[in-house]
């Protein structure tokens, strides 16, 4: 019913050098290319974004066809400010009848131009999920944030939160799955009926499960602390994050290319 | 490895479960209990459901704090916090639920939880989730993600995440109830090789009688108190007492006990097959073979 094979995560196993890179330049590269991508509004400086997310793309092996279906779920999102943008743009009219007179040149080129800027902050962004082991991005999280400690943002709860979110998805999901089938052992139906009649037939399946996660969080609390858990503070590490030639070689393009887009834009 | 040096002294302990619902009378999960664990020894502890035998073991590890009394541990007072870490590390527990125990996402990454939290430095680190995972066998699943390991593998993950510790104690709460047979051997084997070859005191809570009989020495516990300590042998050789405390014994011992109803006169302390076999040998016309 529910498969638990699922890659959480949805990481691509790869030895590119994206992948090796550390995952505290891809966290802070990715989030200032999206800065960057909504900065860029002229025709060729989106055309080199392009060109140069597709580029990426292709260098960390990620096949194509996956990092589109990651387009998917925020294809409404696109199609919407897309239409938006159309009718809302004023300029010159397509044509001088009913329907197409509401429609103008500048509305199609702002369109086309925020639909594929959504969809390449979208797809640096996945990129990032991608090429990362969940594992190594709460640990870039975790040292990213750790600076902020001084202004009561808790860097290591938050990154153990996620990490044990992370552990026991698999072990939900396995549970959802069981307790499905006990139910449908019992003549329960999760396939039929409305949606809201589904939606009623899940409730038996949440509330063992509800339960059984508390009972659980309890259990792994105890546990922690009999292992000597006291926090973030003195606690050392088994993996140790380093930055190494492939960060340097990554950020250096990244720089050149940004500084040659931010020229493009506002110089010329 | 000396047997007759303590390494959990339990003096006159008891433990109440405070109400916080004036509506329910307080708990007393544990009254007036004695015990000296040895260095060493591999102990097993029986008792009936809610007889005590979970909040003797968190008093152990300091999870719990007694009500009155004292528990020394490796020569600390549990009642010293600012022991609390050496307490922690020197006496490890394994719990029941294998999936509730495992922190981390990758085996490795669980084995080193324990050190990570005691601040050792990450070279050092290594070499001991290596030798952990190494002693338990599991050094191939190292890059595994829990979920895909089977129980008996979850619960050696456990134990290597204590050793990483390097415990002198391992306090195992029905670490083994929730196995299916080859899981508990797989563990029980561990644990004897712990045992053994690392001296690895071990106290080992258990519904499962044969794992009982394995162990140095049994203490059974009802109602919060100390009802019997002593070698499987002396333990369940008293069959009728041991039902009466809501246990059983392991089944050959009741096979000979049910016989000797019947007349024959067999020892009343056999606890192996083997055993069991050579006494009915015995009995045998001489000439015949079983
Ligand atoms: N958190 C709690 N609050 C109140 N009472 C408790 C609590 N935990 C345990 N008890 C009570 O304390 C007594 C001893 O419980 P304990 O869990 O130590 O027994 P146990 O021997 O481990 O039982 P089991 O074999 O079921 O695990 C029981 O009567 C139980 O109901
Ligand atoms: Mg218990």
């Amino acid at each position: 019913m529910i498969n638990t094979n699922i890659s959480i995560g949805q990481y691509i196993p790869g030895d590119s050098i994206i992948h090796r890179a550390d995952p505290r330049t891809k966290i802070i590269l990715s989030l200032a290319f999206m800065v960057i991508i909504f900065m860029m509004n002229s025709f060729w400086t989106v055309f080199e974004l392009t060109v140069f997310v597709l580029m990426a793309v292709i260098i960390s092996g990620v096949p194509l066809k996956h990092t589109l279906k990651g387009l998917k779920p925020l294809l409404l999102i696109i199609v919407f400010s897309a239409l938006l943008n159309i009718f809302t743009t004023k300029g010159t009219p397509v044509a001088e009848t009913v329907p197409l007179k509401y429609i103008t040149y500048e509305g199609l080129i702002m369109a086309l131009k925020l639909s594929v800027r959504l969809a390449l902050i979208i797809i640096s962004g996945s990129l990032l999920t991608f090429t990362t082991t969940p594992i190594l991005l709460t640990d870039g999280i975790e040292k990213l944030l750790n600076p902020l400690k001084v202004i009561g943002v808790p860097a290591h709860e938050l990154a153990m939160m996620m990490s044990i979110a992370l552990r026991f998805i698999p072990t939900l999901l396995e549970e959802t799955d069981k307790i499905m089938k006990a139910q449908a052992a019992r003549g329960a139906d999760f396939d039929t009926g409305n949606l809201l009649q589904r939606a009623k037939s899940f409730v038996p399946v949440l509330v063992p499960l509800f339960v059984s996660a508390f009972r659980r969080a309890e259990d792994l609390a105890t546990a922690m602390e009999s292992r000597c858990y006291r926090g973030g503070t003195g606690r050392t590490r088994l993996r140790q994050l380093k930055f190494t030639h492939a960060d340097i070689k990554i950020v250096l393009t990244v720089l050149v290319f940004v500084a040659a887009l931010l020229i493009q834009e506002y110089m010329w | 490895m000396s047997l007759d040096k303590s390494i959990i002294e339990v003096k006159d302990v008891s433990f109440v479960y405070k109400s916080s619902n004036a509506d329910r009378p307080d708990v007393t999960a544990l009254s007036d209990m004695n015990l000296s664990i040895r260095e060493g020894e591999f102990l097993a502890v029986l008792g009936r459901n809610g007889s005590g035998k979970s909040t003797l073991a968190k008093l152990m590890n300091a999870l719990f704090l007694p009500t009155s009394g004292t528990i020394i541990v490796n020569g600390l007072d549990t009642t010293n916090e600012e022991l609390l870490w050496d307490i922690r590390s020197s006496t490890g527990m394994v719990f029941q639920n294998p999936d509730n125990q495992i922190v981390g996402n990758v085996v490795e990454e669980d084995v080193a939880f324990g050190p990570e939290n005691l601040g050792i430095p990450p070279e050092e680190i290594r070499i001991r989730v290596d030798t952990a995972l190494e002693t338990i066998g599991m050094t191939e699943f190292k890059e595994y993600a829990p979920h895909r390991l089977s129980g008996g593998q979850k619960q050696r993950v456990a134990i290597a995440g204590i050793l990483a510790m390097k415990p002198k104690c391992i306090v195992l709460d029905e670490a083994t109830a929730m196995l299916d047979p080859i899981g508990r051997k797989e563990v029980m084997r561990i644990l004897r090789k712990l045992n053994t070859e690392e001296g690895i005191t071990i106290v080992h809570i258990t519904h499962h009688m044969d794992e009982a009989g394995k162990a140095d020495r049994v203490l059974v516990i009802d109602e919060g108190k100390r009802v019997i300590v002593g070698t499987p042998r002396e333990v369940f050789s008293d069959v009728k007492r041991i039902k009466k405390l809501g246990l059983d014994v392991p089944q050959v011992t009741e096979l000979m006990y049910e016989l000797n109803k019947c007349g024959y006169n067999f020892p009343t302390d056999i606890l192996t097959v083997e055993e069991a076999i050579a006494c009915l040998k015995q009995s045998l016309p001489s000439g015949k073979e079983l």
